[in-house]
């Protein structure tokens, strides 16, 4: 069987070849496969200088000084390291925490944690086009919040926060500001200082690194400090015992060195990419974008096809490799949760499909997701009793539902 | 969702998909679930003066076991009585497609629908429900 065209980047990205070949010198026998933290031997120095190496690389994507950057198994950990590892070194000086609705749920589900251990949470929404008021953001900060926590690109709808805005605001209260940058870095710029982050989270297999290996930058000056969440012979700083996967920091760090050598000419070829496929769905009707469409990643598109539900149209197109938020395809049975923070109806939450682009996706991809979507959306439109009633004229908010 | 070879031959080719005319007195609408909830389905039946169900039509907005549910519905109901029809069961859907247990809300909207539609054509004809359910 042929495989789906791959347009799920957002969700993983797969090894580029040229990371996976260097990941290998560091494995067997005859490569580089000693512990980093062995200082005895020219086995760990060697492992050493190839971890040391990988930091400035990752160092660099971001701006950041290498003694920055704290190696984590995934963008996930890292989130975990920076909230419990702030909330409880800080928690003297205040007790509150400002975040998004449409925060990836490695800050949600830690901040729900951190609620249980006593701490306060404000969840800001966010306006429809997704993106923050940083005037609402002003005012709920308060005498007691330590941190303030905002993702610079949402993994849904790829829209760009504005950090150095929001920097400017949380920095002069004293108040630690952290990033998760897993959607963004690679993807647009990221300079630490001009942005104001005092942490940020990075993932290398959403750069064409592989999975299981991430990144906390922490700032040091002005220092930033973090209760360690993972106790052993204090690796990192203290701040994350185990020992170091020395194969998999190549990996990443080869890889955050290809993307920021790569960024300017792929970000432009996939935003050509992306104004291709939104033109060449612009004539389906009640076709709606999720998200601000300018302040956006490049690769991203969220489309809601309203009157047709999301898991139906992924079914029906099995040739592609998409997301949706429809419930259907989530465990809960709730719509994305993001889509509705945004104010979309249910019924277009339903119907959203998630196209992410990357290295690999190619315009013969795009044209054939183009002409896919033309055929299933007619088909499964002419099976919708709501495209039926659209088409009738009905108002489908005034019908008096069955809701179950 | 990985599928069972069933709902993926219902959903791949669906039977009876369209629309009766609902003002016509042999047609019975039932139509179910909110868009909000992801599933709304509408089932029509055309029922001959013997009570016998001749014909069914569905369109349903929902996931491939939605569609797939009210699909199969029209293939049983054609044929049945309105006893008989009213006496499908969701079990008996969920059972056929062989639906994992997180979808069985589809064939319980299956059953729903063909009660509605029942209920819709008996309404019209004049006859009250709880007389012919006695």
């Amino acid at each position: 069987m042929r495989k789906p065209i791959y347009l799920d980047y957002s969700a993983t990205t797969p090894v580029d070849p040229r990371v996976a070949q260097v990941m290998c010198r560091y494995l067997t026998m005859e490569g580089d496969f000693g512990n980093p933290a062995s200082r005895s031997h020219a086995f760990g120095w060697e492992a050493e200088k190839a971890v040391e190496r990988a930091r400035a690389d990752v160092a660099a994507l971001i701006h950041a000084d290498p003694k920055e950057i704290v190696w984590t198994s995934g963008a996930t950990e890292s989130d975990n390291l920076a909230l419990k590892g702030v909330a409880r070194f800080y928690q003297n000086k205040g007790r509150h925490i400002v975040t998004v609705k449409t925060e990836h749920k490695a800050i949600l589900d830690t901040t729900r944690q951190l609620e249980r251990e006593g701490f306060e949470v404000t969840y800001l929404d966010p306006e429809p086009d997704g993106l923050l008021d940083l005037d609402k953001l002003t005012a709920a900060l308060r005498k007691d919040t330590i941190l303030v926590s905002v993702m610079h690109v949402n993994n849904e709808i790829g829209v760009i926060q504005d950090l150095a805005a929001i920097g400017r605001i949380v920095k002069p209260r004293g108040i630690i500001f952290h990033t998760d940058a897993a959607q963004s870095a690679g993807k647009i710029p990221i300079d630490v200082n001009a942005l104001g982050v005092d942490l940020l989270s990075l993932s290398a297999h959403k750069v064409y690194g592989p999975k299981g290996i991430g990144a906390l930058y922490v700032r040091r000056k002005p220092r930033v400090r973090l209760e360690a969440q993972m106790h052993g012979g204090g690796h990192e700083r203290g701040m994350r015992s185990g020992t170091l996967a020395t194969h998999q920091i190549v990996g990443m760090g080869e890889a955050f060195r290809l993307a920021h050598e790569e960024m300017d000419a792929e970000a432009a070829r996939l935003k050509t990419l992306r104004e291709r496929l939104l033109e060449g769905l612009s004539d389906i009707e009640e076709v709606y974008v999720n998200g601000d469409l300018e302040r956006r990643i490049p690769g991203n598109l969220n489309i809601s096809f309203n009157f047709v539900e999301g898991e139906s149209l992924i079914m029906a197109l099995k040739e592609l490799a998409v997301s949706s938020g429809s419930a259907c395809t989530s465990a809960s049975l709730e719509p994305s949760y993001v889509l509705r923070a945004l104010g979309r109806n249910d019924e277009l939450a339903h119907s959203s499909i998630r196209f992410t682009m990357g290295r690999f996706t190619t315009e013969e991809d795009v044209e054939y997701t183009i002409r896919l979507l033309h055929e299933k959306i007619g088909r499964l439109r002419e099976l919708s009793p709501l495209w039926e009633m659209y088409k009738d004229g009905v108002d489908l908010n005034s019908v008096q539902w069955a809701a179950h | 969702m990985a599928y069972g070879s069933k709902v993926l031959d219902h959903y791949e080719n669906p039977r009876n998909v369209g629309s009766f005319d609902k003002a016509d007195p042999s047609i019975g609408t039932g139509m179910v679930g909110a868009p909000a909830c992801g599933d709304v389905m509408k089932l029509q039946i055309r029922v001959n003066d013997d009570g016998v169900i001749e014909e069914a039509r569905f369109k349903t907005y929902g996931c491939g076991s939605a569609i797939a549910s009210s699909s199969l519905l029209t293939e049983w109901v054609k044929g049945k009585t309105l006893e008989q029809a009213g006496q499908i069961k969701n079990t008996d859907i969920a059972e056929e497609l062989a639906l994992p247990p997180v979808k069985i809300h589809c064939s319980v909207l299956a059953e729903d629908a063909i009660k509605a539609a029942i209920a819709d054509y008996r309404k019209k004809a004049g006859k009250d429900e709880s007389v012919d359910a006695a």
